[in-house]
């Protein structure tokens, strides 16, 4: 039962960030990536508020084996660059510049976003079912 | 209303505090697309229970804040077109390099996870590019 109200409540909180820092606005994000355009930084300072705490953050977890509800925290997996990291992130990001979302701010977008939302949500949910399909033939 | 660097970051320490939570609480690493992925394709079906939890009030919190005015809903960037393509590139790629903002972005580089790095580095410059090739293409809402 902890486990379920922990959840619910960092995708709250998850939620909440994204909407108040401004993630959930595609204008916003395109911005930040319109480096050669009109430039918005405020995605840099998301990006650090949300950073600069979890580095101590990880350094607790270190320090433990387990959570408070007593799963074991995870291990740095196998730190391998590989050609799955690469190309996934490159598709991804250009899928992230083509619509100014990802897949966090898409979600928290889904009360109010209308259609538009409704199909780029679509869509990736299609795509996240296509790679577990091509993923099982690989 | 604050300038937008107060806001983002204030959202910011929002996200990590939710990131925290969510690993020190349940032993997780907070991802949107690993999150809902999961349950897709039937890889997260052992934590189902917990990413349906957390997913409902991702969905739920930014409901009551924007429909209680305490924030703005916003405009969408692309014509729907454009958002299928978008949606199969971010659902496929996020799939296949195992992360996206949060993920890669949020968890990895605070644990200096170097694949999280990478990956930020690249999807950051692919979102740079495609910027300038929606805008060499006109494409837009």
């Amino acid at each position: 039962m902890t486990r379920f109200l922990l959840a619910a409540m960092a995708g709250g909180l998850f939620g909440a960030g994204l909407v108040i820092s401004g993630m959930t606005d595609p204008a916003k994000v395109r911005g930040w990536l319109d480096i050669f355009g009109d430039w918005d930084p405020t995605l840099a300072f998301v990006l650090g508020g949300a950073v600069m705490p979890m580095i101590l953050v990880w350094r607790v977890a270190a320090r433990r084996k387990v959570s408070v509800t007593g799963v074991p925290l995870p291990q740095m997996p196998p730190q391998r660059l590989d050609g799955r990291l690469l190309t996934g992130a490159a598709l991804f990001g250009l899928g992230w510049g083509l619509s100014g979302l990802c897949p966090g701010p898409a979600m928290a977008s889904l009360s109010f976003g209308g259609a538009p939302i409704w199909t780029f949500f679509a869509a990736m949910a299609t795509g996240m079912a296509l790679f577990g399909l091509w993923n099982r033939r690989a | 209303m604050n300038p937008d660097w107060i806001a983002g970051l204030i959202g910011g320490l929002m996200i990590g505090g939710a990131a925290a939570l969510y690993l020190l609480g349940n032993g997780r690493v907070m991802g949107a697309s690993g999150l809902l992925g999961g349950l897709i394709d039937g890889s997260g079906r052992s934590d189902r229970g917990q990413r349906l939890a957390f997913l409902a009030a991702l969905i739920a919190v930014p409901a009551l804040l924007v429909g209680g005015g305490v924030a703005e809903r916003s405009e969408p960037v692309a014509g729907l077109g454009v958002l299928v393509l978008a949606g199969l590139l971010v659902g496929f790629g996020t799939r296949l390099g195992n992360g996206c903002t949060s993920g890669h972005g949020v968890c990895g580089i605070s644990r200096f996870s170097l694949r999280g790095i990478v990956a930020t580095m690249v999807y950051l410059a692919t979102g740079v590019a495609a910027v300038l090739i929606a805008r060499a293409l006109g494409w837009s809402a």
